[in-house]
């Protein structure tokens, strides 16, 4: 299945983004000066007269695309994710998602994968503030393939979305046409002892990770979790079932996004199941380059590894966990 | 360092803290030459003449203050900072390394000399303000300057400072505004227009200084002339050139985040050699 070729999650939001302003006159874009780095130049290079650069003025780019939305429009709204999801929190949560209104917000650069620009760019909550909005549809696509897939269906659901790609390119898991589905996981390989749940580029890694765990004679679940919101409850409980112990991977901090909303889902129903959480455990990080922050800051192979492990101790004998279940 | 009024001496400075600058983001290989270098002409200013500073007493609320509200220009603040001895000057190879007391962007927790955190643009000034308010009840008379881009000015939030400042009376703020023209799309009036700058100000009750900011004894004297305003804030309005020093980075957007390649750093290092003789 992986290919291991790198693709830009961002170049295919542009490719797509200029597809869609052909197909659909409705279609609208706006970005805050970085339409550069979020690819949102290409729409502008194509139909000038339907992108709109609202400058450095992320909050005025939010609103308007809420009035956007209200007059019929199809906004697709892009900056840092740091930026759309902190600097512009309230206007998302009450210009655009009190209102269920049909803004895109889709924010490149998220995690800590920014790299050099240092702390102050990492998107480290961006899935957190997000994923408290109400109303709001949360998206980490995993590849190129998922990114466009996403942002077309984006584009015909209503409703507002906020999506993240990155600004390093991310090893290609899906074949051309793969299908991404709002809410809906997928498991990309299978397994009994333990499944990772993981979302964005650390699919890639959990897939990596499952190939060491199944040569320590551990049968491993992978699936990609690209939807946050609305989470796949369904599948993270069937995989709870058949396993009993989950890893969570994300580009994040480990409060509040992907391991958060598994958790939530395990906590509060049958079968228990231990859930480990693999993400950002620090409160901040620094300047480096991507590949050594991922490592030095836990997100990577041997982490998921050590968590797997874990949250195969921590898993209830059966015995145990039909007892407690009264 | 000692301070100097010396024209010369100020220019010679300037020179050298842009080639710091040049080699510092030629080593990291990421970050921002351009609005580094239509910055230090100021920094310079500030930071060997007319700034009270000193490494070791930064809590000295008698201590004059800068804030770098356009964080992204951090490099130029680095080589002041260094040249100033907050740090050796060895750390600068540093930048946005892991372990680096250098972040990306200005911050706090890990740099002598740096005492507020930026990189998201627009929230400078209203820390400026804090400060300035703070020393005024502690009857302090140094002074808070704020340094802002042009692109930054765009962003709400230095507009509800700038009524702040003004409600206040801080005349122990001096904004100074980095109007090089461009930001990180392209020129200012084409991605959303500033113009007209001064009467916005103005309007917004600030006194305005207009000055070229790579004329050394204008920004001397502009520095000089804000000590005079009173029971109000000033801003200093100074036209630069972004990449200011290297010509071909002169007024290229690219220039703002695109770090020299060797052959660009020989010849950069060429001209600044140059026009440092
Ligand atoms: C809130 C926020 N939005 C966007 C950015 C990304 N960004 C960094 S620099 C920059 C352009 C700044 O232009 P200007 O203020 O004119 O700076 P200068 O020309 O002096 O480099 C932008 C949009 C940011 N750092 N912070
Ligand atoms: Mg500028």
């Amino acid at each position: 299945m992986s290919k291991k070729e790198n693709l830009s999650l961002r170049d295919a939001y542009g490719e797509t983004l200029v597809e869609l302003g052909g197909e659909n006159p409705h279609v609208v874009v706006l970005d805050a000066d970085l339409s550069g780095s979020t690819r949102t130049s290409k729409f502008a290079k194509k139909f000038p007269d339907r992108f709109f650069n609202i400058g450095i003025a992320e909050a005025d780019m939010m609103s308007t695309a809420a009035g956007l939305a209200v007059a019929g429009k199809i906004p697709f709204a892009s900056t840092f994710a740091v930026f759309a999801s902190g600097r512009a929190w309230d206007q998302v949560r009450q210009s655009i998602c009190f209102s269920k209104l049909n803004v895109k917000i889709v924010a490149s650069h998220g995690g800590i994968t920014v790299g050099e620009d240092g702390p102050t760019h990492h998107a480290m909550e961006d899935l957190a503030l997000m994923r408290v909005m109400p109303n709001l549809t949360v998206i980490v696509p995993v590849d190129a393939v998922e990114t466009a897939s996403a942002i077309r269906v984006m584009a015909q659901t209503n409703g507002p979305m906020y999506l993240r790609t990155a600004r390093e390119k991310f090893p290609v898991l899906y074949d051309k046409g793969e299908k991404f589905n709002i809410g809906k996981g997928k498991e990309l390989k299978n397994g009994s002892d333990v499944a990772i749940i993981a979302c964005g580029l650390m699919v890639s890694v959990a897939l990596e990770a499952a190939e060491q765990l199944e040569q320590d004679g551990i049968s491993t679940a992978v699936i990609n979790m690209s939807t946050i919101k609305p989470i796949d409850s369904e599948l993270i409980l069937r995989v709870a079932a058949t396993t009993g112990s989950i890893v969570t991977a994300e580009e994040h901090s480990i409060v509040g996004g992907l391991g958060s909303a598994v958790a939530e889902v395990v906590c509060e129903n049958e079968p228990v199941a231990a859930v480990v959480r693999v993400g950002m455990k620090a409160q901040l990080a620094q300047s480096g380059k991507p590949k050594e922050l991922l490592e030095l800051y836990g997100m990577n192979k041997s982490s998921i590894v050590g968590a797997a492990h874990r949250a195969i101790a921590l898993k209830r004998e059966p015995a145990h966990k039909s007892g407690s279940s009264s | 360092m000692s301070k100097t009024n010396d024209i010369e001496e100020l220019t010679r400075i300037a020179n050298e803290l842009r080639i710091d600058i040049i080699e510092m983001l030629h080593k990291s290989g990421s970050g921002h030459p351009g609005g580094s270098l239509s910055a230090i002409d100021i920094l310079t200013a500030l930071y060997f003449s007319r700034m009270s500073h000193s490494p070791g007493s930064t809590n000295d609320s008698d201590h004059d203050i800068f804030i770098l509200s356009k964080g992204h220009a951090a490099p130029a603040v680095y080589a002041a900072l260094a040249k100033s001895g907050y740090f050796d000057k060895s750390h600068l190879g540093t930048l946005r390394q892991i372990d680096s007391i250098l972040s990306g962007h200005p911050y706090s927790q890990s740099t002598p000399g740096i005492e507020v955190t930026t990189g998201s643009l627009g929230q400078g000034l209203s820390m400026a303000n804090g400060i300035a308010i703070a020393r005024k009840l502690d009857r302090r008379s140094s002074r808070v300057f704020c340094m802002m881009g042009d692109g930054e000015i765009q962003e709400g939030q230095i507009w509800e400072a700038a009524m702040t400042s003004a409600h206040y009376k801080l005349d122990n703020v001096v904004g100074i505004l980095d109007n090089n023209g461009l930001q990180i799309d392209g020129f200012c009036h084409d991605i959303m227009s500033l113009e007209p700058i001064g009467d916005k100000w103005r309007a917004f009750g600030w006194e305005v200084i207009e000055i070229n900011g790579h004329d050394m004894s204008q920004i001397l004297d502009s520095l000089d002339e804000a000590l005079t305003i009173k029971y109000k804030p000033t801003l200093i309005w100074a036209h630069t050139v972004k990449g200011k020093g290297v010509s071909f980075m002169e007024n290229v957007a690219k220039y703002h985040g695109t770090t020299p390649t060797d052959e660009e750093l020989q010849r950069a290092l060429l001209e600044l050699t140059a026009s440092g003789n």
